[in-house]
């Protein structure tokens, strides 16, 4: 008769090891609520998106450095296409080099299109969106990443 | 009968300026014998940190160069002087420049308290890193010394924290761009995570970057979380944990150190000391019950002298020259600072303070490894130490045992080969990418020169422990390898590494921009 064996765990340990379960519980969900607050929910920022001008003032074979803004602007016959100036490593800003692009910090390389040639560079610099705005200026979305060779046509 | 109150009063009143000295002062004067020295260290509340006596070994100042109490030192101008300098300071990114500024140019005193507190930043590290070492060759982290040995560890990473977080907060240009890159090596978790293609659903790299910046990029919240981070955080954890640090130094026994031999003359310190013989006739009592190896029982005081005025004389002389060096430095070098902050055009080369150029310069070849990976290997590594090496001998003497002398110098020669070699090669031949390029940046991740460096030193400290059969020499040897490596990477990167990161033999030949 399995009523009469003697408890396993006596009632009072019983809860003892409860209260104290529950305490541990209750701080690590206090804990993981606190935690919650220093990550942000919305992130502060400037919003990324440049109106640039017209296509017009972006000649077939125009180089254009957006210096406030870190983008660099191409057009060639296919279309308009940006390319990012930060680099993919640790976040400085590329210059322009016989090869492609350079960056002062670490000694990364990119060629002409932003692969990556040479340096501590994880990745390609990425290429960025270019739309129309209403008012028939370019826009770039300089948080919005597209594929690389992804021209804007006019 | 009693005296009337009236009368009591004017008498008390009378007495008033001895009253008051005697509550201050309770002994009345400089202690004259050995029980009134015991009563000014434990009947005041700053002084009953030490223990009454002290062995002779500790004072000695070739066994610990006072270097964590310089540390101590530097941390105490540091909160001085850090507070007078957020008398000015405004935390946003408007103003944080402009008042910097104002404390160099218009607060009077201002330049001065800002390069004291500055170079005081710097000797803090230098001590740290120092008293570390000395800990580590004089085998002070064994039993029961292990837990300290972590206390120790996890001040040298805030003592780095408030380094790195007080770097942000002039908000110039080299302020400014050592941020933006070391908030981008606690986002390099990303190198794996995309070589992977499971940023999407995994991103450890993105949570820490926007744990540390509160947004993608460096700004205003970035500003004031590094603030608070530096003003009031850090340094409350570095209190409680030197706290701690100290209050076990106590409970393990006082400083490590070879066992006195029972009875018997002074063997140590030069001095002939009083003998101490338990006398048959006399009655002793029992005091305390102690655990451990270190409880002087039977044996004599006659190592130990008393620590008023003994240690305290000691520990006044190494506040003075603390004090002294930061004043100096002070004096004849200001603190740096560049042009504000311009989010458009990095310093060229950007580097970060000298103690993180070792890191730098291996980040430079892969981020998440130099950056992450690297660090934390090390640190792992040197949170084992006292766990691996389980052999006791040798407590509190410099290279204690046997052959550590010949394999700390043995390590040092291959440390160095090893080092310069990697960046000669490096340098000259460049490294994967630049002969394969289009290689997956996973191979970059297992393979470059740091990971590189640190197998090797590995392997070399492996080999040293089998061949010495020693547990401890295993350590000696990558200990070494690590200071050694951590001065060569240091070195190089500050001198040979110019604009975009190349090799230069001297900065005068950096080219003009």
């Amino acid at each position: 008769m399995s009523r009469l064996e003697p408890p396993r765990v006596s009632r009072r340990s019983f809860l003892s090891l409860a209260s104290i379960g529950s305490f541990f519980a209750a701080m690590g969900v206090a804990m993981a609520g606190v935690l919650r607050l220093p990550r942000p929910t919305v992130m502060p920022g400037p919003v990324r998106r440049y109106k640039i001008g017209n296509p017009e003032d972006f000649p077939i074979g125009s180089e254009t450095r957006l210096e406030k803004e870190n983008v660099f602007i191409y057009r060639d016959g296919e279309g308009i296409y940006a390319i990012s100036a930060v680099c993919t490593h640790l976040g400085c800003i590329v210059a322009p080099s016989a090869q492609g692009f350079a960056c002062p910090c670490h000694g990364s390389k990119f060629d002409a299109k932003g692969n990556v040639i040479g340096g501590p560079a994880p990745r390609a610099l990425p290429w960025l969106e270019v739309s129309r705005a209403a008012d028939g200026q370019l826009l770039v979305l300089a948080d919005n990443e597209v594929p690389a060779g992804t021209r804007f046509k006019t | 009968m009693a005296m009337s109150a009236p009368r009591e009063f004017v008498d008390n009143l009378r007495q008033l300026p001895h009253t008051v000295k005697d509550a201050w002062f309770r002994q009345g004067r400089l202690p004259e014998s050995e029980r009134e020295e015991s009563q000014a260290t434990f009947h005041n509340f700053f002084l009953h940190i030490h223990s009454v006596r002290v062995h002779v070994r500790t004072l000695s100042p070739w066994l610990t160069f006072g270097l964590g109490l310089m540390a101590t030192a530097s941390f105490l101008i540091l909160t001085i002087t850090g507070v007078l300098l957020m008398v000015y300071y405004k935390p946003s990114t408007a103003l944080a420049y402009e008042s910097i500024k104002d404390i160099h140019f218009v607060v009077s005193t201002g330049r001065f308290i800002r390069n004291i507190h500055r170079w005081s930043a710097h000797l803090m590290v230098v001590a740290v890193f120092l008293h570390m070492a000395r800990v580590f060759f004089t085998g002070s982290y064994k039993q029961p010394r292990e837990f300290n040995w972590l206390i120790g560890l996890a001040l040298f990473a805030v003592t780095l924290g408030l380094s790195f977080t007080g770097y942000l907060l002039p908000w110039d240009q080299l302020a400014y761009w050592a941020i933006t890159i070391g908030s981008n090596i606690a986002n390099s978790p990303r190198e794996l995570t995309d070589a992977l293609g499971i940023t999407k659903w995994l991103d450890p790299g993105g949570f820490q970057k926007h744990l540390l910046l509160g947004a993608n990029y460096v700004g205003e919240d970035a500003l004031i979380r590094f603030y608070v981070l530096h003003v009031f955080v850090l340094p409350l954890v570095l209190v409680i944990l030197v706290s701690v640090h100290f209050w076990r130094i106590r409970k393990d026994g006082g400083l490590a150190r070879p066992e006195d031999p029972m009875g018997g003359p002074a063997e140590w310190g030069g001095a002939r000391r009083p003998v101490f013989e338990p006398l048959a006739t006399k009655t002793y009592g029992l005091m305390a019950l102690v655990k451990g190896t270190r409880a002087t029982v039977n044996r004599g005081p006659e190592n130990t002298v008393m620590s008023w005025p003994n240690l305290l004389w000691a520990e006044m002389a190494v506040f003075m020259v603390t004090v002294a060096v930061a004043l100096i430095l002070s004096y004849y070098f200001d603190a740096p600072l560049k042009e504000l902050a311009n989010p458009a055009i990095p310093e060229n080369p950007a580097k970060a303070p000298w103690y993180f150029l070792g890191l730098q310069e291996l980040v430079s070849y892969s981020a998440f490894v130099g950056g992450m990976v690297i660090p934390l290997v090390v640190l792992m590594g040197l949170a084992l130490i006292p766990f691996l090496d389980r052999q006791l001998g040798g407590e509190g003497v410099w290279f204690g045992t046997a052959g550590e002398k010949r394999v700390a110098a043995l390590s040092c020669g291959f440390g160095l080969l090893v080092a310069v070699g990697m960046l000669a090669f490096t340098v000259n031949f460049g490294w994967l990418r630049n002969w394969f390029p289009s290689i997956h940046q996973l191979w970059i991740i297992a393979i470059n020169p740091g990971s590189v460096l640190v197998v090797l030193y590995a392997g070399w400290s492996l080999l040293v422990l089998k061949q010495t059969n020693s547990v401890r020499l295993g350590a000696v040897a990558l200990f070494t390898c690590f200071l050694i490596s951590f001065c060569v990477l240091t070195y190089f990167a500050s001198v040979h590494r110019g604009p975009n990161w190349q090799f230069y033999w001297w900065p005068s030949q950096w080219p003009v921009h």
